[in-house]
């Protein structure tokens, strides 16, 4: 039923300009396997976690699943958000209790999933083209991208790097989005760095790298470090950490920043988990 | 409706449900709404900015977890100019938590943050006194009361002792708290652990050692709120692994004036205010009028156990 709308106090809940972040409790849509590696978890959200933008997190209270017997929350980015439909997405690989509990999740059961959390991607208005970078999971973080940057009419250019095809993520979010898409897999050899920075200078002289955006993949984010420092582009990293609280509080998300020369603690729940690839350090 | 209003020394508390220090920012006001809590207990600071301790900093274990932070602090400064007008947008009272590694810094860390907005101050006792190789105040009766004797000198405002578990008998350190002129203690820090993967053999902490937090330490922590508020005259705030209404209930019975929750707040950003609405549909329902009824209320005077004199 429907409250009245001339009820002077609607429930706080509800009111996303007071409390922007929820212990959101959706309901599992869909939980299968993409690959032998990956999984892909469709959850019916409610309202504020539809607010997810591009790079932002949610912190995962996953039940326990047989000897998968997660404490804490799990930090998981957002692969995709489908507010026609009422849905957030994640693909994830499973690694440790945490993820193996999600792999037992089956349609119908409840997830309690709060966020939005943390800083997402930005794209500067002056921005025309950008060149998105992410290897393994990393590239689950970073499809948003496709889809933020087509509403703005940024064109893209995605490298997507893997150990094989049938690891590659997101080829099809960035294509449908209207990227341009470059594979690269250890398996042929094309994702070594000389390869990778080789099509990256080509992207930079056809005047199509306004900016960089790299998740999953230290040496790629060193390497895309590097090239910007020299050619004066900037970029953005998505970078992970073990969280407790996921909200700031607690302290155990922290990693290292170099700014103005100082190193720097940040968290990477509050003030990210998306940073200046300037300030970023090899982790 | 029951009345869940406590005092706590001088102080008058809407309810006896606050958050732990190191677990609770104004960033948690992005999901409920701290108004509602019985007091607002900051992050520990220091003087002096300190840059805390390597990562990981966290690990799970079993129905709990392990951090060692090492009390990150962007110093006095800071913590007036900044963090107090953050808390202060909120109306529960504002509890300072301080810490320092020498009685000298202790003292001027006390007078110095003894300002209008301040409105008690937990001293956190439990970190290491580098002046006594390392041994946290608190684990020790004679550094005890000589380091509270010190505070209670520097400052006119109501201090909480914030004692460490990891002692041989809390309700000596409890007495020595209250001889110093503690106003309230705090019952208690996390218990000192260890975890190791047992995959790659490393600690799972970047210090090796932490403090665990979380249901796991919850039995042992009442017992010991129970054994400090029996030793002593001062209110005794429970805090170890309260997750529920009846946990708090618990403590409360064992002899609690008021509770703070913790690491159930990093599972349930929504914990501390579910837990004070469920206290008061407990106590509505089991008729209890005054929450503070149940303080110290445990029925451990009418035991009726068999007695053994030996087995035949």
């Amino acid at each position: 039923m429907l409250a009245p709308i001339t009820d002077p106090r609607p429930p706080e809940r509800v009111r996303p300009d007071r409390f922007p972040v929820a212990e959101n409790l959706c309901t599992v849509v869909t939980n299968g396997l993409v690959n032998d590696r990956y999984r892909h978890l469709v959850l019916a959200a409610p309202v504020p976690a539809l607010d997810v933008r591009a790079g932002q997190f949610f912190h995962l209270l996953c039940p326990a699943a047989g000897s998968a017997q997660p404490f804490l929350r799990r930090p998981m980015s957002v692969y995709r958000v489908d507010r026609a439909n009422g849905c957030i997405e994640f693909l994830y690989k499973v690694i440790g209790a945490g993820t193996q509990a999600m792999a037992a999740l089956r349609p119908g059961d409840s997830f309690n999933a709060l966020g939005p959390l943390g800083v997402g991607f930005t794209l500067d208005p002056a921005w025309r083209n950008i060149v998105v970078i992410g290897r393994g999971v990393g590239l689950a973080t970073l499809a948003p991208l496709a889809e933020l940057a087509a509403e703005n009419g940024v064109g893209v250019t995605a490298i997507l790097s893997a150990a094989s095809p049938e690891y590659l993520m997101s080829v099809d979010l960035f294509a449908q989005a209207g990227g341009e898409v470059i594979t690269v897999t250890d398996s042929d050899g094309s994702s070594a760095p000389d390869n990778v920075e080789a099509i990256v200078e080509r992207l930079i002289a056809a005047r199509r790298a306004d900016a960089f955006f790299t998740c999953g993949s230290n040496r790629l984010m060193l390497l895309l470090k590097r090239i910007a420092a020299a050619r004066g582009i900037p970029g953005q990293v998505a970078l992970e950490q073990q969280m407790a609280c996921g909200l700031g509080m607690c302290f155990c998300c922290v990693r290292a920043f170099e700014v103005d020369s100082e190193v720097v603690a940040r968290r990477v729940c509050n003030e990210g988990p998306v940073f200046d690839l300037r300030e970023a350090l090899s982790w | 409706m029951v009345d869940l209003s406590v005092r706590v020394g001088a102080l008058e508390l809407q309810n006896p449900v606050m958050p732990a220090s190191g677990t609770f920012a104004p960033e948690l006001a992005q999901v409920v709404d701290l108004d509602r809590l019985g007091a607002l207990v900051t992050k520990s600071f220091t003087r002096d900015f300190r840059a805390g301790n390597p990562t990981p900093r966290v690990a799970e274990t079993d129905s709990g977890m392990l951090n060692s932070i090492g009390i990150p602090s962007k110093g006095l400064d800071h913590f007036l100019n900044e963090t107090v007008p953050a808390y202060r947008r909120f109306r529960p009272p504002l509890v300072a938590s301080i810490s320092a590694n020498t009685a000298e810094d202790f003292v001027a860390l006390a007078r110095e943050v003894s300002v209008r907005a301040v409105d008690a101050i937990e001293v956190n006792i439990s970190c290491p006194n580098i002046e006594a190789d390392g041994k946290a105040f608190a684990m020790h009766a004679d550094m005890t009361e000589r380091i509270m004797t010190r505070l209670r000198a520097a400052t006119p405002k109501p201090l909480w002792a914030k004692l460490t578990p990891n002692v041989g008998d809390i309700a000596e350190i409890a007495r020595a708290a209250e001889a110093g002129g503690a106003d309230a203690l705090v019952v208690a820090n996390t218990l000192l652990a260890m975890t190791i993967d047992t995959d790659s053999f490393r600690p799972t902490l970047g210090s090796i050692m932490g403090g665990l937090s979380g249901p796991a330490i919850r039995p042992v922590i009442v017992r010991m709120v129970y054994q400090c508020a029996r030793a002593v005259g001062i209110p005794v705030i429970g805090c170890g692994g309260i997750s529920t209404a009846r946990d708090a209930v618990e403590y409360l019975l064992a002899g609690a004036t008021a509770v703070q929750v913790g690491t159930a707040t990093f599972l349930h950003p929504t914990a501390m205010t579910a837990i004070i609405d469920e206290l008061a549909r407990w106590c509505d329902a089991r008729g209890v009028a005054r929450v503070a009824d149940l303080v110290g209320a445990v029925r451990d005077d009418d035991l009726s156990a068999d007695r053994y004199e030996a087995v035949r």
